[in-house]
């Protein structure tokens, strides 16, 4: 028993903000009054309902409270149980579906001060990224440059869905900014709810909510690649968080085949799709929709085309797996070992500078 | 379209060319309203001049994404007689039945065809005449064409009274619908057109495209034609998860669902993710009482164009194997510029009986023409 690949990097760890009260010490004046005068809910996304099953593996979830809100809860079932030499902090408060751009960025930087004083600064294990108002650039630049020095933040993070395809020119400062820090920019599961979450509308069923992240990820990576990020910012790095990742071969051979087809409308598209994300784009391990077999998984890894892909999570307190199945059966030993460390130090610059 | 070729002259790819086929997706052309007024009432052809077709879309005539070529057909698809690509029955004899040997065409009279028109009964109207012009100007006229029915799937009532007018009416071999709904399509509004569908026997086939209005991704309108195209792929998914999770199987056991158009490398992913998913969340879908993959590899078909291409080529056998031999369905979208061409779009060795399955026996099956093949 026990999890045989110790010393990994987990890079979808969600400590949770126990409620907005809890944001109260981080928020200027303004917004703390605001906050109590106008008797603010807390935040939390529709993407996570709080006693749905995925939201928390039932092992995970503390008695009362919100799962993944108590730092030794986690040290005790993520850090310790995984062996877990660092681990990126990804918080899914929901500042980023405020329509306020202004209390959006007076949310996101109390978040990160919370998460700066409550966990990186209590926990040496523990890296952070910077919750950024996607809702406005110009103020999401602004926090990344608040928090740039602090080399325990190690990328930027967006929600997978917002008011705009990813890829736009509207987004272009943030990457920008994020390139010049050298910060990966990791790309969440999540809305900010501006548009329904399928291309058909609304669906009846959370099921459904969450299921369409993966295909709004596929649209996502179509959007970076064809707006031209990557030609623009030749050194950014995008890190697929929560995604799932057994889409990828299947979307490649679609977008790659149109792309040959159609590229005289995105001439800035000068490489084949499937060379640029090898270059660009990171997924996380967590959740693996995968085939049920071995030999089913190891095709699909090979389908995949190359072993830098994949960085390790455990996506908690989501429950993705159970007990310390955090691998799927059917990688090898050399596949496990890039998993678990060499594609997550390549991939986060400042990793590299706590593993020596 | 096919982007790759094998350098060598490989046996089996000689040997498709010269297989019977069924081409699951033909789009016959129309030349204008012009083509319509036979079939289309006074009034509505009054409207039509006056008003325009009114799609959930920004213009009155084309696409919102402007598309690579006019008509977004090969170049060499305009008759000889004169014509848009796709308009001369004649010209697609010999440029696309005769030469791909084949013996059952599928017609899907897409475009402006009035299933998404924001005036509904405007709508019905004029998929009510794409059916009698479908008749008149194609099935009757050569027996290996047949049709997909056109439906004006937004209003339910219509859409019902439509299929039960050619319930039985051997020119219609399945239900016409669009992938991008108004509203998610397992949705319960929509059931008495999936009901109707399974009382004539008919597949549901749902073709890439649509106007349901909503943004085509759930983080606004992309930019690119191209994003547009390799999106029916994303809008599919959404469909097949809301025809599963919100139960239409389950409900509506003789429903079989062709999805055209779309790819189908996508498939077995959505599959298994949807599966589990499904085992945490089951609580939600209590009318679900079986997996989501078990569903869809029960109830759902995928025509092949555009092919999926991998650089490895043969990584699309694996998908084949996740998905069933007997689930695909060869097609070409002819006159479009992604046209598939049978002699290139399997050119791995591939065994005998499921090549055949793939070019033509599923589709025989499904369609339920077993005589095609011996005429």
């Amino acid at each position: 028993m026990g999890f045989a690949h110790s010393g990994g990097i987990d890079c979808d760890l969600h400590p949770a903000v126990p409620s907005i009260k809890a944001l109260h010490p981080y928020l200027s004046d303004h917004w703390r009054e605001a906050s109590i005068i106008r008797g603010m809910d807390d935040m939390e996304s529709i993407a996570y309902p709080i006693n749905s099953p995925l939201s928390a593996r039932p092992d995970w979830r503390p008695d009362k409270g919100k799962p993944g809100s108590d730092l030794e809860m986690m040290r005790a079932q993520a850090l310790g149980p995984f062996g877990t030499r660092l681990g990126i902090c990804n918080p899914l408060y929901g500042v980023q579906l405020l329509f306020s751009e202004d209390m959006a960025a007076g949310f996101a930087r109390a978040v990160n001060d919370w998460l700066v004083a409550e966990w990186l600064d209590q926990e040496p294990r523990l890296r952070g990224s910077i919750v950024v108002p996607m809702q406005n650039p110009e103020f999401a630049v602004e926090e990344i440059e608040r928090r740039a020095g602090d080399r325990r933040f190690v990328q930027v993070l967006m929600l997978v869905m917002g008011d705009l395809p990813l890829g736009k020119r509207h987004y272009w400062p943030i990457y920008e900014a994020a390139q010049r820090h050298n910060l990966p920019v990791g790309i969440h599961a999540g809305s900010q709810y501006r548009h329904p979450v399928t291309p058909l509308g609304w669906p009846s069923y959370y099921t459904e909510d969450y299921a369409a992240q993966s295909y709004a990820f596929q649209a996502a990576l179509t959007s970076l690649i064809c707006e031209g990020v990557f030609s623009k910012f030749p050194a950014l790095k995008v890190v697929l968080l929560e995604s799932g990742f057994t889409w990828l071969p299947a979307h490649l051979w679609r977008l790659e085949k149109f792309w040959k087809g159609l590229r005289m409308e995105i001439p800035w598209v000068d490489r084949a799709p499937t060379d640029i994300v090898r270059d660009h784009v990171r997924l996380t391990l967590q959740p693996v929709d995968g085939p049920p077999d071995a030999t089913g998984m190891a095709k699909l890894i090979e389908h995949m085309q190359s072993d830098e892909l994949l960085l390790f999570s455990t996506d908690y307190p989501h429950w993705q797996f159970d007990g310390d199945a955090a691998l799927p059966d059917g990688l090898s030993t050399e596949l496990i070992r890039k998993i678990m460390r060499d594609n997550p130090l390549a991939t986060y610059p400042r990793l590299q500078e706590s593993v020596p | 379209m096919n982007v790759q070729y094998r350098d060598q002259p490989v046996a089996e790819a000689t040997n498709a060319s010269k297989l019977m086929t069924a081409d699951g997706d033909i789009h016959p052309g129309r030349n204008g309203p012009k083509d319509m007024a036979p079939f289309l009432a006074q009034r509505w052809q009054d409207h039509l001049a006056t008003y325009g077709s009114r799609l959930r879309q920004a213009y009155q005539k084309g696409p919102a994404y402007p598309k690579s070529q006019p008509y977004a057909s090969r170049r060499d698809s305009y008759p000889p007689e004169g014509g848009r690509p796709g308009s001369s029955l004649g010209f697609m004899r010999t440029q696309l039945l005769d030469p791909n040997n084949c013996v059952l065409g599928i017609l899907n009279a897409t475009g402006d065809n009035g299933q998404a028109f924001q005036n509904r009964e405007f709508g019905a109207a004029m998929c009510h005449a794409m059916n009698e012009w479908l008749i008149a100007e194609w099935t009757s006229k050569e027996p290996r064409l047949k049709a997909s029915l056109v439906v004006p799937f937004e209003d339910t009532q219509a859409a019902v009274a439509e299929i039960e007018r050619y319930a039985g009416n051997p020119n219609f071999v399945q239900v016409l619908m669009l992938n991008r709904t108004a509203e998610p399509p397992g949705q319960k509004r929509y059931w008495p057109i999936y009901e109707a569908a399974a009382r004539a026997k008919l597949p549901i086939g749902v073709h890439a495209f649509g106007f349901g209005g909503f943004p085509v991704t759930g983080s606004g309108w992309p930019s690119y034609y191209i994003e547009d195209m390799v999106g029916h792929a994303q809008s599919c998914q959404a469909f097949l998860t809301s025809f599963v999770i919100e139960g239409v199987f389950e409900r509506i056991p003789a429903t079989k669902l062709v999805l055209i158009e779309s790819g189908f490398g996508w498939v077995p992913s959505l599959a298994w993710r949807l599966d589990k998913i499904w085992r945490r969340l089951r609580d939600e879908t209590p009318h679900l009482k079986r997996l989501p993959s078990e569903y869809i590899r029960e109830h759902v078909w995928l025509t092949t164009q555009p092919m999926e291409e991998p650089a490895t080529r043969d990584h699309v056998l694996d998908t084949i194997d996740w998905i069933g031999w007997d689930r695909l369905l060869f097609a070409t979208d002819y006159p479009h510029w992604d046209y598939d061409d049978p002699a290139h779009i399997l050119p791995m060795p591939v065994p005998e009986a499921k090549r055949r399955d793939f070019f033509l026996g599923n589709a025989l099956r499904l369609y339920g023409q077993p005589d095609a093949a011996a005429t």
